[in-house]
């Protein structure tokens, strides 16, 4: 690889105009991820459970009386968390205790790089792709990525030298290695059905309404947000974290920015699986009944090349809407169920999701020959 | 003329790595630092801790890392088959019906030994 990049540096004058599209799109994310949700999807969270709960929530904080529905609270929450003693236990093992939340939140922020965030456009005559990375792998990227914040939550429960966090620890560990089990088989249908890993294929494919993966895959989709909601941590399946019996489970012993690093992970997890979910069952960027040409004639009287610029933040617009479509979704099933038993977690995860996720490809496969 | 497709994940590990980086060194020098013996014991419901952490704990997490590692690799060996599927048509379908059904007779041993019992 080092070669490739070395090649890669000879050539930058002619790809002036490609390394300005990636730099612009990793920055847009890392935007996204670090300045939109990771400070306010807190926020979000404590609204929306408020409203659930028929409570006000946060609405404290304010300069100079204006209070901004609660906004404020993302901000002292942060000069809070900033300036909270870094706490590391007696007999904990020191590198990793550092280790661990680095290790959470690094792949939390890499996830996203390749789910599509809106189609192909030709602007000024660059051809430009809407997603970071547009891998071959595809959905194999965001796995192998996610499975590595799992060491982030062992050893984290690990080097705390305290009986909560290595419960914790040890159960986090058996939940996320059950579940990506599942979650792989799960997705295997999706790509019998578009005939591809690669993101971007599977969301040109669902230009036509009725083939969006919700139609296509239902069983698919469903054990699919189930594995997700498990990978996730949170209720139903927080048993690693569960509060009432593990204190907070494999992150007890971490206080100031370490812990909001874990945090920031379980939030940021939240946007990848939204991301994943639009990007593979809702269509990604595409809008129902109305496909890219359409929409590219609606603009044409900005001109050709505007037109595409008005159709690319259509595109992104409604890839955004849809993604905190799911987010407002998961917080609901968050705050609406209750925690299930760690014995139930695992055997949903090994007993019915594994049976359930082969049993779709049968079924893919069988009908797939019959179309056919 | 294309970049090669892994560079922009190399540049946005890089700035995800420098933001885990600039985390923990900022919380780590702004901050008090009070260390007495009571309070730097691990936490455990305001007592002193009575059990070791490092101690035993049960083998069953150890079986269910075996069972992932044999079940993960298996389901890998499934994408470039579905992802190629069509291609194969009747052939491919009957080939992988067959390996997944020496996969489900793997879970069935594992499901009547009892290895995904917790009680």
């Amino acid at each position: 690889m080092g070669n490739v990049i070395m090649a890669d540096l000879a050539r930058i004058p002619e790809l002036l105009p490609s390394i300005i599209e990636m730099v612009a799109k990793v920055v847009f994310i890392f935007t996204m991820n670090m300045g939109v949700f990771a400070p306010l999807l807190g926020w979000v969270e404590r609204k929306q459970s408020a409203l659930m709960q028929d409570r006000i929530g946060a609405n404290r904080a304010d300069i100079l009386g204006i209070t901004a529905f609660g906004l404020l609270h993302t901000l002292t929450d942060a000069i809070k968390l900033l300036t909270k003693e870094d706490f590391i236990p007696r007999g904990a093992d020191k590198p990793l205790h550092y280790l661990a939340p680095f290790i959470a939140v690094v792949p939390a922020l890499i996830a996203f790089a390749v789910i599509p965030f809106g189609g192909q456009y030709v602007l000024w005559g660059h051809k430009t792709n809407l997603v970071i990375a547009d891998l071959d792998v595809g959905i194999l990227f965001v796995f192998a990525v996610a499975s590595i914040s799992t060491y982030g939550s062992v050893i984290a429960g690990w080097a705390s030298n305290n009986n909560w966090s290595l419960l914790g620890g040890i159960r986090v560990g058996a939940q996320m290695l059950s579940y990506e089990v599942a979650m792989g088989l799960t997705l295997v249908g999706v790509f019998m059905v578009y005939g591809s890993l690669r993101m971007t294929d599977i969301g040109v494919a669902q230009e036509n309404f009725f083939h969006w993966g919700i139609f296509l895959q239902p069983l698919g989709f469903i054990l699919f947000i189930t594995c997700a909601l498990a990978e996730n941590k949170r209720t139903p399946f927080d048993i690693p974290e569960a509060e009432a019996e593990l204190v907070a489970g494999y992150f007890t012993e971490y206080s100031g920015l370490k812990f909001a690093m874990f945090w920031m992970a379980e939030f940021l997890e939240m946007v990848t699986i939204s991301g994943v979910l639009v990007a593979l069952f809702f269509g990604g960027w595409q809008i129902p009944f109305v496909t890219h040409e359409g929409l590219v004639k609606f603009f044409g009287f900005l001109g050709s090349n505007f037109a595409q610029v008005a159709v690319m933040v259509v595109h992104v617009t409604v890839f955004w809407v849809k993604v905190l479509g799911w987010i407002f979704l998961l917080m609901l099933i968050r705050w609406t169920l209750p925690r299930f038993r760690y014995d139930q977690v695992m055997e949903l995860g090994w007993k019915i999701i594994l049976p359930l996720a082969l049993v779709n490809i049968f079924i893919t496969g069988a009908v797939m020959l019959m179309v056919m | 003329m294309t970049l090669n497709q892994y560079l922009p994940i190399l540049l946005m590990t890089v700035a995800a790595i420098g933001t885990a980086v600039g985390m923990i060194v900022l919380t780590s020098v702004i901050g008090p630092k009070k260390h007495f013996d009571e309070k730097m014991e691990p936490f455990e419901c305001g007592v002193s801790p009575v059990a070791d952490p490092q101690a035993r704990f049960s083998v069953r997490f150890y079986i269910i890392a075996m069972l992932f590692i044999l079940f993960d690799i298996e389901a890998v060996f499934l994408f470039p088959w579905a992802a190629v599927f069509k291609d194969l048509g009747m052939f491919g379908f009957v080939e992988m019906m067959l390996f997944i059904v020496v996969l489900v007779v793997g879970l069935a041993y594992v499901w009547l030994k009892g290895a995904l019992e917790w009680e």
